[in-house]
């Protein structure tokens, strides 16, 4: 059933209506198959926000190529035609066909923001469907979710019926035959289907597990209600991505997006080991796609969409092994006339990849950013993001001295051991790089931004107890007094009241569900967007619910205290994540394991896949603890900043105080 | 080398705005591989150059844009068969969005913006029956000014739009209301549809609208922008050979 004819009249009176009407180029309006497993794919966020996410594009495709799937997609609609679709009725459509919600067996959502999860209730809602699982008929949607963030799938387990872990190439053709079967047998039960689906390696099914709390109301295990469901439930992990070259037909939207480029995946999976990154620690190990293929991606997508940009995709894109001649091969196809440009999100911090980045048009070199995430070395080590200060200087006068005028620099506050002397750090590297930019700019301006930082699950800072909002505003706080002069340096911080919002879904347990309720209930959603945002609504539902900040944000883990995910199993051993704790707590980085020893985190022997990697030897002139000399970190030496005769200015300013 | 390009806008795509529009047309140029001209400078952009604005929910059958070619190129086009660029054109661009006439202009022709001073519209008014609307059109029709308030860069400004109206009929009744055809004029700044219909009658609304066709005035004569130059309509081959 299509409510095409009663949305459209409400779309001339809403902002933005070329979000609602698909469309694009490479989408499929596939005619209903009833025999099908039919699939609605979506992102809990604004369409200009969805569309581009390359795991929902991959998974369509995959689900319509299969004989017994079918794949359409849904986004948020923003509040405006929320209000006009309740007002007359109209559920939530997919953009393809603009079938309703409803018409569909299934309904799956990308999770990779925790302050969407209002927005995966409202959606669930919107789609006709009872919010939490328990109150679901056989014949209702089933709500699958899966993404980074649902390696902790307690604070919405009420509200889904599936959690898929892992790469999904290979699982959703496996949901979509048992889901096919059971709508051949006209939808019997549910019982029925959730104990299939949790037969599925890498599929959990939170309704066959129990919660058990002690009095205090603290997690004391998750354990399995039902013989169907395991007792751990393990990630999925594609063993060769070369066997997956999606997207295939990368959409091209008609309306303005982020990242509005051809995406190419060049590796999957990231070993330099940050320790407050859990894209880093859930997605190992390293899978590189085969520099050729990654060629013919790139060529073929550029001729089919029209596109002039390409962004080569993975955590850390220069450690890929071809990238040098990749880049090189991509700006000088003569078929792509010399207009297109190569966007490498994740640059690592160092004068090799300034190189790389230096192959790309003259033209389109207004910015650079790195992300050195800690402003002192000792910080630095304590992360385990092993840039030495020469490493960024190094980058940024290469940079400069190449034609960029624009530094943006991340950085992290709120991390486990960080002094004022530490957050003060990233104030004085963002001087020294203003100084080593004058010397090739007359204004040379440098952007920092600073986040508040916020453990995640399956991370080595899973048991850090995260900064209160009041310290990570004291922080910021000493950033912009000791900044304030500063002209060259623009200060952007992320809201310490958003930091600790998601710090309360992020780590906590299934407690929480009635609290994202409650904030959903009373109006909270696009909890993601600074406009929409209300940290009352969230403080309010916590004591309604009798729960407390101190518990779930501000307070250290213990070690043998239960985690609400010990019964998922992310590849990663838990005592190795705890040595790495200890190790952050001393100071001491571990390097790459992609170019020496394995130090055994689990990822590669629990499936027996390593790492693919094309290059026996580290990149280039790889920094982050690929081999370089990491005991002098801090220091910088002299010679980086010899300058022009008569300026004697850069010389004591750039070394570290001692 | 410059060629102006009719298409339409209609079906779902009449959602997309202008804006869009423009990024639509560089990727479906670049698509087919026409060898468009680049702007000099630090960020160098496709010259194209588009018309009259239309408004986002709108259709139109009579769309246009200039696109400046490089005539050095190889894969310039052959100015005696510019035909042949519509079929891969209408293919490169969205469900709804289709090339259907493409002539060679003058590098010195006025711009579309400049030029065109008139343009036909299909308006559906909803609310309105047909004696409704006659009895409306009648009556503004017969005003000698019709003052309306707007706002302009952020202030009040009054203007008399009775100039823009040339003509004004009824059509037939719709499921809701009630087609017009509409010829309005849009020099110095056009007046728009949904202002046309709160002239009428405040409590009626926009319907269905599509514009049908826009109108250069050449010698006093009515004309279309894709006849409307001389160099491409009598002679095309002129300019190929002058250059």
């Amino acid at each position: 059933m299509t409510v095409w004819n009663r949305l459209e009249p409400l779309l001339g009176k809403v902002q933005k209506p070329a979000r609602y009407i698909g469309c694009e180029d490479g989408a499929q309006v596939p005619e209903p198959r009833p025999a099908a497993a039919e699939w609605l794919l979506g992102y809990p966020d604004t369409y200009e926000i969805g569309l581009p996410n390359q795991g929902l594009q991959i998974l369509r495709e995959i689900i319509n190529e299969h004989p017994r799937g079918l794949a359409e997609r849904t986004y948020a609609p923003w509040t405006d035609l929320e209000e006009l679709m309740r007002a007359n009725d109209v559920p939530l459509f997919s953009v393809d066909t603009h079938r309703a919600a409803g018409d569909f067996d299934l309904m799956a959502f990308n999770l990779s923001a925790e302050l969407t999860y209002t927005n995966l209730v409202n959606l669930i809602d919107l789609a006709g469907c009872p919010v939490r699982s328990a109150d679901r008929a056989p014949a209702d949607l089933l709500i699958g979710v899966g993404g980074h963030c649902t390696y902790n799938p307690e604070p919405i387990a009420d509200f889904v019926d599936f959690v898929v872990l892992g790469d999904g190439e290979e699982v959703v053709g496996e949901i979509t035959d048992v889901v096919a079967d059971w709508k051949a047998e006209g939808k019997p039960d549910r019982i029925g289907i959730l104990r299939a689906l949790a037969g599925i390696h890498g599929v959990y099914v939170p309704s066959l597990y129990d919660a058990v709390h002690d009095e205090s109301g603290r997690l004391v295990e998750t354990v399995p209600n039902d013989p169907a469901a395991p007792d751990v439930v393990e990630k999925r992990t594609l063993a060769d991505l070369a066997d997956w070259p999606y997207p295939k037909q990368q959409l091209v939207p008609l309306t303005e997006v982020v990242h509005d480029r051809l995406n190419v995946e060049v590796f999957r999976g990231c070993t330099r080991g940050c320790r407050f990154c859990q894209a880093g620690m859930i997605t190992r190990p390293v899978r590189e796609r085969p520099a050729d293929q990654v060629r013919t991606m790139i060529s073929e997508g550029l001729k089919r969409t029209g596109y002039d940009e390409v962004a080569l995709t993975s955590l850390s894109t220069a450690d890929f092994s071809g990238i040098e001649q990749v880049v090189h091969d991509t700006v000088n196809d003569p078929e792509c006339g010399g207009q297109v440009s190569v966007s490498l999100p994740s640059l690592r911090v160092d004068a090799f990849t300034v190189g790389i980045a230096g192959q790309i048009g003259k033209a389109r070199r207004t910015g650079l950013t790195f992300a050195p995430e800690a402003g002192t070395w000792r910080m630095r080590q304590v992360i385990n993001k092993l840039i030495r200060e020469e490493d960024l200087y190094e980058a940024v006068g290469s940079a400069y001295s190449q034609g960029w005028r624009r530094m943006k620099l991340y950085f992290l506050t709120g991390l486990p051991t960080e002094t004022d002397e530490d957050t003060l750090g990233i104030a004085r590297l963002a001087r020294n790089v203003v100084k080593i930019g004058r010397e090739h700019h007359k204004n040379p301006s440098v952007t920092i931004s600073v986040g508040g930082f916020v453990p995640k699950a399956f991370t080595p800072f899973q048991w850090f107890g995260q900064n209160t909002q009041d310290e990570l505003r004291r922080k910021i706080n000493l950033l912009r007094d000791d900044l304030r002069k500063e002209h060259a340096v623009k200060l952007k911080w992320h809201d310490p009241k958003a930091s600790v919002a998601e710090g309360i879904v992020s780590r906590g347990d299934r407690r929480l569900g009635a609290v994202i309720e409650d904030v959903w209930r009373n109006g909270g959603t696009f909890q993601e967007w600074s406009e929409k945002f209300d940290l009352q609504l969230w403080l309010d539902a916590l004591e309604r619910n009798g729960l407390t900040m101190e518990e779930y944000v501000y307070r250290h883990r213990e070690e043998d205290e239960a985690l609400p995910w010990d019964h998922i199993f992310a590849g990663l051993h838990r005592d190795f994540l705890w040595m790495e704790w200890r190790d952050a707590l001393n100071e001491l980085g571990l390097e790459d394991c992609r170019w020496t020893p394995c130090y055994d985190c689990g990822a590669c022997t629990g499936y027996g896949i390593e790492h693919v990697v094309a290059s026996a030897v580290p990149p280039a002139g790889g920094s982050q603890g690929t081999g370089q000399d990491l005991t002098v970190g801090g220091e910088v030496p002299v010679t980086l900043l010899a300058t022009k005769p008569g300026t004697p200015l850069a010389v004591t300013a750039v070394g570290e105080p001692t | 080398m410059r060629i102006r390009v009719r298409f339409a806008k209609v079906g779902k795509v009449r959602w997309t705005s202008h804006r869009d529009l423009a990024r639509i047309w560089e990727r479906a140029i670049r698509r087919v591989g026409l060898p468009v001209a680049y702007s000099q400078g630090f960020s160098p952009r496709p010259k194209v150059h588009f018309g009259l604005a239309l408004s986002t929910g709108h259709e139109s059958l009579a769309e246009f844009l200039d696109i400046d070619l490089d005539p050095e190129a190889p894969s310039s086009p052959d100015p005696a068969d510019l035909e042949a660029l519509l079929a891969p054109l209408s293919e490169a661009l969205p469900s709804g969005i289709d090339a259907t006439g493409v002539v060679l202009i003058s590098t010195s022709t006025m711009s579309l913006q400049q030029a065109v001073t008139s343009c036909s519209w299909d308006i559906e008014v909803r609310g309105a029956t047909p004696d409704q609307l006659a009895a409306a059109i009648e009556q503004v029709l017969a005003a000698p000014e019709l003052e309306i308030t707007r706002e302009r860069k952020g202030k009040a400004v009054t203007d008399d739009v009775r100039p823009y109206l040339l003509d004004l009929t009824v059509v037939e009744p719709t499921d809701a209301g009630t087609r017009m055809h509409a010829h309005l004029a849009t020099q110095p700044r056009g007046l728009r549809i949904g202002e046309l219909i709160a002239l009428l009658d405040p409590d009626w609304e926009e319907g269905r609208v599509r514009r049908t066709n826009q109108w250069m005035l050449l010698d006093g004569a009515r004309q279309e922008p894709l006849a409307g130059s001389p160099v491409a309509a009598s002679a095309p081959h002129a300019e190929a050979r002058a250059s």
